[in-house]
Parts: structure tokens; sequence; C-alpha cells
């Protein structure tokens, strides 16, 4: 019979491939989702897959739905790397929404050059003030921050949707929970002209790199990576815990909070709502898939965004629910999740009594 | 309050702690066993969405529990797959179940989301629901809510009375002596994940043919999380998670009836719908301040893989 055999070191070789691997497996589960619910499978796969890199304008749209998966989720791999874990990465993206939007509906009709920088700001401190609540609650009161930050999700999306209902609806919106448009001065350019590609893009591809050299070459970024890989040792070592905890939270609070800043100030152009719409939880699957470091992330991100434009192309092509990218992602996290057990182990075929 | 008022709200706080408590008490015993799922809220979820979906077809309310609870088993096997068989992170797992069970319900989920269900009446128990003040809201309930206790008396009894229920602990606490004595720590780590997802398969359909007989996207709102933070609160001990459940449940409805009241109260009904959530981070927090307290009543084991060596 098979048996699972404990590899002497964990293989190099597996910790690139099971993702590869999760991915193959989430592509033929593919096929067989789509058999099942009755879809031609390889047209299934068509509409999915492949239209949303059929061409140029359709690669931008992939990019910018990347941007904000980039930005939470390098931000949460700073975290998870120390095993600080931030599930709340949703709410934080939300309260930077807010911050940068009520800079923009205060000071947008200034039209002054310093709106913008303002909102990034604004941003990333609503962000990492969101986060800083699990982290003092953590830090202070040994308060688990999974349930801390998650429960501050909800209270966030309440948050928002009391002030698009109320204090910052739109006069003349016809009642719909939303601001009013930004004003010129309050909204990112766009980098690729014909396209809604913004100039947040650019942050999150600066903001990779900051991620991977906070992670690989700054000395708190080795003490966290340390801590997570070895907790004792880290203790021995003198590390802080604490300031690792505050560290891990406040940086993906702010990067979180910064895609939130990049939506609001980009294709919405408004505050709505429906503002997060579950970036902030898809971002933990590309941390994981991008097997917590910046190039993985980069290349993670954009497969998530493949599959959350492939739901809606499904939903107009396929006459499918776009609930149906939830199922992939998921999918591919469990796939992943599974196929890593092949780092720690290999299989062995064994004779029954031997 | 006149008594009618007070008569109500302790109707709906047992209602609204219904669900808290069978859910909180399914992952009570998963985490006695050494398990973390964190995958409450999605097994709720599909829990919810299937037992809807059931009764819907069947206009069989019980069917459609048995479909929840069937439906949290069968995630809570995936969810067993990945941690038991092949020593999956268990924090990294039960997330992804959340994620993925909360999507899935809402695919599944899209053709039911414009049909309600015909409520199902209560169960009157003959003469103590005639007790004045708390006997209509006790005993004149759904079945649920008298199975929801039943599971308290039997769990209690399980955990601190039966056999099974110490070599349940003992998988907790060490798994490896549980294994030498002989104990196939794999497989009772199997049974209580799959008993966590039936419990909480079970909630879901409270939620969904009982509490408000719809679907939504969402309508769980946070309950499966809500039910894991119980069990810390409740530091592991079922009559805390009654206690919990229904101090939640209490929490949940003063809004809805502060809101329903119309009394002229200049304060936002989004704000006020956020209280059950900062309750919740009140007592986590109250409950965590003290190391001991946490780290004492924890299973030793819990959210560690084991893998016995054969």
């Amino acid at each position: 019979m098979l048996e699972l055999e404990a590899r002497a070191e964990p293989s190099r070789l597996m910790s690139w491939a099971s993702p590869l691997l999760a991915v193959a497996l989430m592509l033929v589960g593919g096929l067989v989702v789509f058999a099942a619910l009755g879809k031609d499978p390889v047209e299934g796969f068509r509409v999915f897959f492949l239209n949303p890199v059929k061409d140029l304008y359709a690669l931008s749209e992939l990019l910018l739905k990347a941007t904000p998966l980039m930005l939470c989720a390098i931000g949460l791999a700073i975290g998870f790397r120390a095993n600080v874990w931030n599930i709340g990465a949703e709410g934080q993206f939300m309260l930077g929404a807010v911050a940068a939007t009520g800079v923009a509906l205060y000071f947008g009709d200034s039209e002054s050059a310093l709106v913008l920088p303002a909102m990034v700001l604004a941003g990333a401190a609503g962000g990492a003030a969101w986060a800083a609540i699990p982290a003092l609650l953590r830090t202070r009161f040994n308060a688990n921050e999974i349930l801390v930050s998650l429960m501050l999700v909800y209270v966030a999306q309440l948050f928002v949707s009391w002030l698009v209902f109320g204090p910052w609806k739109d006069p003349d919106g016809f009642n719909f929970p939303q601001t009013r448009m930004f004003a010129e001065a309050a909204t990112l350019p766009i980098v690729i002209e014909g396209t809604r590609l913004h100039f947040g893009f650019a942050i999150a591809l600066a903001a990779l790199v900051a991620g991977y050299a906070f992670m690989n070459r700054s000395h708190a970024g080795f003490r966290m990576r340390v801590a997570g890989v070895a907790a004792d040792a880290a203790r021995y070592a003198g590390f802080s815990a604490a300031r690792m905890i505050w560290l891990g939270l406040l940086l993906g609070g702010a990067a979180a909070g910064l895609a939130g800043m990049g939506e609001v100030a980009g294709p919405m152009g408004q505050l709505t709502d429906k503002v997060a719409s579950g970036y902030g939880f898809a971002a933990i699957i590309v941390a994981f898939v991008g097997r917590l470091n910046a190039l993985g992330i980069l290349l993670a991100s954009l497969l998530m965004a493949l599959l959350y434009i492939g739901g809606e192309q499904a939903q107009q092509y396929l006459n499918l629910p776009n609930s149906i990218s939830m199922v992939f992602q998921g999918m591919l996290l469990f796939f992943l999740l599974g196929a890593d057990v092949f780092i720690h182990y290999r299989l062995r075929l064994r004779r029954r009594g031997a | 309050m006149d008594a009618s008022l007070f008569t109500s709200m302790l109707f709906a706080t047992v209602v609204a702690g219904t669900p808290l408590i069978i859910v909180a008490l399914g992952l009570l015993v998963n985490e006695k066993a050494g398990v973390l799922n964190l995958g409450a809220e999605g097994m709720m979820a599909m829990g919810a969405v299937a037992a809807f979906a059931v009764t819907h077809e069947s206009g069989n309310p019980w069917l459609g529990v048995a479909a929840g609870m069937g439906a949290g088993m069968a995630m809570a096997a995936l969810f067993g797959v990945l941690v038991l068989t092949l020593m999956a992170n268990q924090v990294a797992s039960g997330l992804a179940l959340a994620i993925f069970g909360v999507g899935l319900a809402a695919f599944v989920g899209k053709p039911y989301e414009a049909v309600a269900l015909q409520a199902v009446p209560p169960i009157r128990i003959p003469f103590i629901a005639d007790l004045p003040l708390i006997g209509e809201a006790l005993y004149n309930q759904q079945a649920l809510v008298y199975f929801s206790w039943a599971l308290f008396w039997g769990l209690l009894w399980f955990l601190h009375r039966s056999r099974a229920g110490l070599v349940l602990r003992a998988v907790g606490e060490s798994p490896a002596s549980a294994h030498a004595i002989g104990y196939p720590v794999i497989r009772i780590r199997y049974l209580a994940v799959l008993f966590g997802g039936a419990m909480a398969g079970v909630g879901g359909a409270f939620l969904s043919v009982f509490y408000t007989p719809m679907w939504a996207e969402g309508m769980v709102a946070g309950r499966g999380w809500i039910a894991l933070a119980l069990v810390v609160f409740a530091t592991w001990r079922p009559l805390r998670v009654m206690v919990g459940a229904y101090l939640f449940g209490g929490v949940m409805i003063t809004q809805l009836f502060i809101q329903g009241s119309g009394l002229q109260i200049d304060f936002p009904s989004q704000l006020l719908s956020s209280l059950p959530y900062w309750a919740t981070i009140v007592v986590l927090v109250a409950i965590s301040r003290n190391r001991n307290t946490i780290r004492l009543n924890s299973p030793v084991s819990l959210g560690k893989p084991y893998r016995p060596d054969a």
C-alpha cells in the first residue's frame, strides 16, 4: 500500500513545484466543474481561463484586478512569516478607502497637487490604524489576533455602509449607497491610455520590491522569519515578540489600506458599500500560493485576478453566478495545501506487514 | 419593562443563542481532540444553503436539517483529509475552508436567493409552557432549541463521565501517549472533526430553515467566527459555552429591539448592528488577558499536527 514517508530534508524542488501542481489540479478540477454544471468543458475553459488574457485591454484589466491583491498579499505575507495571523485585511482595506475618501471629499476640490499624496498617506494610515487594534489587544491582553482582526471586518463593513447611506451619501446619487464622484485632483492618473490601469499598479509593484527588501535584506525581516520558523530560537535570541506582532499587523494594515485607497481613487472614483469585494480575503490565498515571497505573490496575484475576471466572464457568457471565482480560488488553495505535504514527505510503496 | 416585552426578549435571546450553542459545542469537541478548525464559517454557510435547498425541494425541514448536517460533515471531511492525513497546517487549512465554504455556498445558493420557506411551527411542551414569564419563551420553542439543550447535557456526560470522552481528551492533551496506549489517534480525531462539521451544519440549517426562513449570501454573518471565539471565551467548558452563547444572543437581539422599538434615539442602525462584533472582541480581551487561564485550559496539543510513527 502507499504510505507517506518523512523526507530527511524538506524538498526545495517540491516547494516550487507544489504551486504549479496545485494550478494544474485546479485546471483539471475546473473542467470537471464545468462538465458537472452541464456546460461544455472546453468552452467553459476558454471563457474562464483564456478570455481574460485574450488582448491588450483584457490584460490591462487583469493587472488592474491584480493590483489590490498584490498590495494586500505582500503586507499579509510579512506577518504570516512570523506567524502573525492578520485575517482582517478586508477591513483594513475598507478603512484605508474611507480615510482616502475623507481627504478626497473635503480637499479634492482644491485642485492641489498635494491631494493625491495626502490620500495615499491617509489610506495607509487608515489601514494601519485599523490593524493597530488587534496588535494592541494581542500584545497588551493576549487576545487572539485572528478572531479580533476578523470581527473588525464586519465592523468596518457596517461603518462603510453607515457612511455611504448616511453622512457621505451623494445628494444627487438617486439614493444609491455611494459618495459623489471624486474630483480630478483626487483621482489616480491612468498609466496606459485607453485602459483603466492606474498609477496604483506602480505603487503595488513598488510595495512588492519594498516587501522583498524588508523580508530578505533587513534585520527586522530576518528576525520575523526566524520567529516564524523557530519561535523558541527567536525568544532565546531575545527578539521581541511584541515588536513583531506590531510590525506584522501595521505593515499588513498599511498595505491593505493603500489597496483600498487605490480602488476608490482608481477604477471606482468614489466610495460605495461594495468597496472591498473580497480582495482582503482573496489576498490570504495569494499570500499562501505565492509562498509568502514577493515574486511568488506577483505571479499568484495575476492568477487570482484571472480567476476573478474568469468568473465575470462566466457570468456574462455562460450564465453562471460569478461566485464561481470563489469556488476556483478555494479549490486552488486546497490543492496547494494538499500538494505541500510532498515538501516534507514522499510517497512510498510498501507491502503490508513489511 | 413590562412582562410581555420581557418574555419576547427572552424568547428572541434563546433563539439567537441557539445556533451559537450548537456550533460552539461541536467545535469544542473538535478542539478537545486537539484539532483547531477555523473553517466553521464555511461549514455553517454550506449547512445553511444545503438545508435550505433540500427543505425547499422536499418541503420537509427535517430532511433539510439532515442535508445541512451532511454538508457540514462533507466540508469537515475535506478539512480532515488535509490536516489529519496530509498533515497540512491547521490554521491555513481552516482559513481555506472558511473562504471556500462561503464561496461555494454563494455559488450553490444563487437560484434560491429570491425564495422564501414556510415558517416551521414551534413545539409547545405541555404544562411548563404555561409558566408565567418564562414558559412561552423557553418551552414553546423550535425543536432545535431543545436539541441544543440535549446536546449540552449529552456533552457534559460524554466529556466528563464516559470512557470515550476520557479517550478524546487524552488524544487532545497528549496524542503520543494515547497512541502508545494503543488508541487510534488519527481515527478519533477524524470523528471529532466530523462531529464539529455536523454541528456546524446543523447550526447553519437552523439559520436558514428556522431562524430566518430564507437564504442570502453572507447570512451566516460571522457567527462561525463568533462560535470559535466562544469556545476560547468558555475556556473549553460546555456550561460556559451556554452562558456565553445566550449573552451573545442577548447582545444581538438587544440591538434589534432598540432598532425596532420606535424609540427615537439618534444612533445609526449600522453602528448599532456592529455591537455583537465589538462584544466578541471585548469578551476575548476579558478572558485572554490572564495568560494562564488560556494556557491551563486549552487542550495541550491544540493545532499541532500529530503523526504516529508506525
